[in-house]
């Protein structure tokens, strides 16, 4: 892993939190589970620093007491430095910051973090595309190039009718982009913007500055749509398996891709590992009458039932009897003996009594609210 | 300047571990994998934390490149202090000459400025190779009230076990009068656990004075205690109650792994008031296949299994293909059981490969007859057994087949 230190890495913890709002009643999109053990946010800040990227500001907006909980002091991630490391830049952090709209604007009031930083250049994501993406070649061709800003896309399907947020690029045989929709209303295979950008410090600061001035706020409608100021954006190609989490169905569907070996395999690579806050749980008990088929357990759980086509979160309890199929299951929740639950989301804490019989739909899929009793 | 700590804990891990033969071929014995995610230091370590000792010296000398690597800092055990936290002393060179450890009472010997930066009240003395959870608060509060100077933990054991064992026998104060080392006849069925509290001071002094009679043991056992006791010194017996186990052999360390697996769960290891703390490796979730079959199994991140396992212990990041079986085992971190092959009544190190159709040890049903003496069967770390190779009960495998 080497260094990177003329590069900051700057994440919007908050940005289309209303896309899952079931997930971010109670917390802000960086914080979403994920995964078994994981939150949304721990993959931008892993593919920082696997990226050589030790420099970190997270931008955070409401709700973000957990995800201060999660990150701390970024230790996790080995973001706890003298030199760079992890910065928490919440609204109202600096005197005449306010609460922010859009991305430019959340920029302005972070302004004087960015301005401080030693870094060159600035990678800038959100936290609902789930990948493993190494920023290194995006920042050389970015630097080669020329361009203004370096949008990372990747090939994708769009579907008027489902994505949400979507940002969709043309792109010409030089390899920079000629044209930007979003939210278009159209179906079809399409350049689908990741919301992740490589630009210099001085070219942020400029549109940051000038955007202001105009009381532009959106970094998407106000920059990337607004053509007429000519910008050079040049198309780079994420060819990794990704997910985005836009609705709480892409959310159901990105867990079970986990089940997915060549998906798991492309996520959880060994050379760039996904770090996230460990819980010291212990290994996961199987009784004696336990039956699990496809399914992906994270640590601290003790399953006594059967259980097939699920993401298992840490220390969840499954009662003897019980059946659990195509489920994501968060922390700590605890389902008694003999119930069946089936297309079924809980949030962290849920209890579900004995007997209890619960079933949603591949499509919509039933969410159950944190701490829930049943 | 440090300030004064009350307590200070002395952790006792530069044994070889000879009995566990194959599994401390490499590293000390403190560091041989248990329990799925843990190694055995965690164990006194996690006791210390939760106990509220923050000062922990840990000496060092066999192998010590797994033990100090895993050690670190001591974060994953909270022991990262400002001041105190856990310090790995290895023997070192001073201006009288250069010495290994020579015996447990020597190591501690030549620790002493160590233990005085703090200027403790009392020493906690603890072993790195036994399996328990205990709140050594509550033995220091003990050996406070009994104005002790030095205090043993002790397990009532049945009378066949007792024979085994350093066996302490007391008055009806529990103060130790007497104290024999494997009898053939046990006068008591109180163990003792390898656990002491020390006043310092007197400790300091015994220290001192067994280096310089330079009896040639330098042991805890064979020298301090004994000389204590004939002085008249106050000695206690701890009574323990709950689980504990010495895994300092093979067949232990399998019985102990096992133990994890019993309905009773003699050891609760998801106990929130009281964790065991691990250093971790940011392994994803365990996946378990269509063709899994899993019925009581301890499995932990990382592993990903398609074949079949039936009572036993999978560490992280293991592998066990479709048609693979492995029941009544342990199985050590990154290794891989290949298609076909059964893995029973074996303890598998770190980092091996068995290969397709390779059958490691028996059941105890199927191995008996003439001359068949039946144990578990175990390799070592970084093994391969070639496909449809064969590796017999008590048989200790150390290279590759």
């Amino acid at each position: 892993m080497g260094t990177n230190q003329n590069v900051l890495g700057l994440v919007f913890a908050s940005i289309h939190d209303e896309a899952i709002y079931d997930l971010t009643k109670l917390r802000t999109m960086g914080s979403v589970p994920f995964g078994g053990r994981y939150r949304l946010i721990d993959f931008p800040l892993s593919n920082f620093v696997n990226s050589g990227i030790s420099q970190v500001g997270v931008i955070t907006k409401r709700n973000y007491g957990s995800l201060l909980d999660h990150v701390g002091s970024g230790r996790e991630w080995d973001l706890a430095r003298k030199k760079g490391g992890l910065h928490l830049l919440p609204p109202y952090s600096h005197t005449g910051s306010s609460m922010y709209h859009g991305r430019l604007d959340a920029l302005g009031n972070a302004w004087s973090f960015v301005e401080h930083s030693s870094a060159e250049y600035v990678v800038l994501t959100n936290c609902d595309i789930v990948t493993n993406i190494d920023y290194r070649p995006a920042v050389e061709v970015h630097i080669a190039s020329g361009a203004d800003i370096t949008a990372v896309y990747a090939k994708g399907y769009y579907d008027h009718l489902t994505g949400a947020a979507a940002t969709i690029f043309g792109i010409g045989g030089d390899g920079f982009v000629n044209d930007v929709m979003i939210d278009p209303p159209m179906t079809g295979s399409c350049n689908l913007g990741l919301d992740m950008f490589v630009m210099s410090k001085d070219f942020l600061r400029r549109i940051v500055k000038e955007s202001m001035s105009r009381n532009r706020t959106s970094l998407r409608k106000h920059i990337l749509l607004d053509r007429s100021a000519n910008y050079k954006i040049l198309a780079y190609e994420h060819t990794g398996y990704y997910s985005k989490i836009d609705s709480l169905a892409s959310f159901f569907n990105a867990n079970l891709d986990l089940l997915d070996a060549a998906k798991r395999d492309a996520l959880f690579r060994k050379a760039a590992p996904i770090f996230t806050k460990t819980k010291d749980n212990a290994p996961v008990r199987f009784g004696l009458e336990s039956h699990i088929k496809n399914s992906l357990i994270a640590d601290g759980c003790i399953i006594e039932g059967k259980v097939e086509n699920c993401v298992l979160f840490r220390g969840v309890r499954i009662g003897k009897g019980s059946v659990v199929r195509d489920s994501i299951i968060t922390q700590d929740t605890v389902i008694g003996a003999r119930c069946s639950i089936r297309n079924v989301i809980t949030d962290k804490n849920v209890q579900i009594a004995d007997e209890r019989q619960l079933t949603g739909s591949a499509g919509y899929p039933l969410f159950i609210g944190k701490g829930a009793e049943i | 300047m440090y300030i004064k700590k009350e307590v200070v804990a002395m952790l006792l891990a530069g044994g070889q571990g000879s009995r566990l033969y194959a599994l401390t071929h490499d590293m000390a014995k403190p560091a041989v994998p248990f329990g799925g995610k843990y190694r055995l230091i965690d164990f006194p370590l996690s006791n210390c934390t939760n106990s509220g000792i923050d000062t922990v010296g840990v000496l060092t000398q066999y192998q010590p490149l797994v033990l100090n690597d895993y050690i670190g800092n001591g974060q994953p055990w909270d022991l990262d202090k400002m001041n105190g936290g856990v310090h790995v002393l290895p023997p070192y060179e001073s201006n009288s000459g250069a010495s290994w450890y020579e015996g447990t009472a020597n190591a501690i010997y030549q620790n002493i400025s160590f233990i005085e930066r703090y200027d403790p009240e009392y020493v906690v003395v603890l072993g790195g190779d036994h399996i328990y959870k205990m709140d050594y608060a509550k033995m220091v509060d003990y050996h406070k009230k009994m104005k002790a100077d030095l205090t043993i933990a002790v397990l009532d054991v049945p009378r066949s076990e007792a024979s085994r064992m350093g066996i302490m026998i007391c008055d009806d104060q529990m103060r130790v009068t007497d104290f024999e080392e494997k009898p053939k006849e046990p006068r008591s069925t109180l163990a003792s656990m390898g656990i002491y509290v020390f006043t310092w001071a007197k400790l300091k002094k015994y220290l001192i004075e067994n280096e310089n009679a330079n009896t040639g043991s330098k042991d805890f056992g064979k020298d301090i205690i004994p000389s204590m006791l004939n002085n008249g010194e106050r000695l206690f017996a701890y009574t323990f109650e709950g689980y504990w186990k010495d895994v300092g052999t093979l067949d232990s360390l399998w019985d102990a792994n096992m133990d994890l697996l019993a309905p009773s769960q003699p050891l609760d290891l998801y106990d929130k008031e009281w964790r065991i703390y691990s250093r971790h490796n940011n392994l994803p979730p365990q996946y378990i296949g269509e063709t899994a079959e899993i019925e009581n199994a301890m499995i932990t991140e990382g592993s990903v299994i398609h074949g079949k396992v039936d009572t036993s212990v999978i560490f992280g990041g293991v592998t066990v293909e479709e048609g693979a079986t492995v029941r009544y085992s342990i199985v050590m971190p990154g290794t891989v059981i290949k298609k076909g092959a059964t893995v029973e009544y074996a303890i598998v190190g770190e980092d091996c490969v068995v290969g397709e159709g390779a059958h490691i040890g028996r059941s105890p049903e199927e191995y008996h007859g003439e001359g068949k003496e039946w144990s578990i069967a175990v390799t070592g770390h970084n093994i391969t057994i070639s496909a449809g190779k064969e590796v017999l009960p008590k048989q200790i495998l150390s290279e590759s087949i």
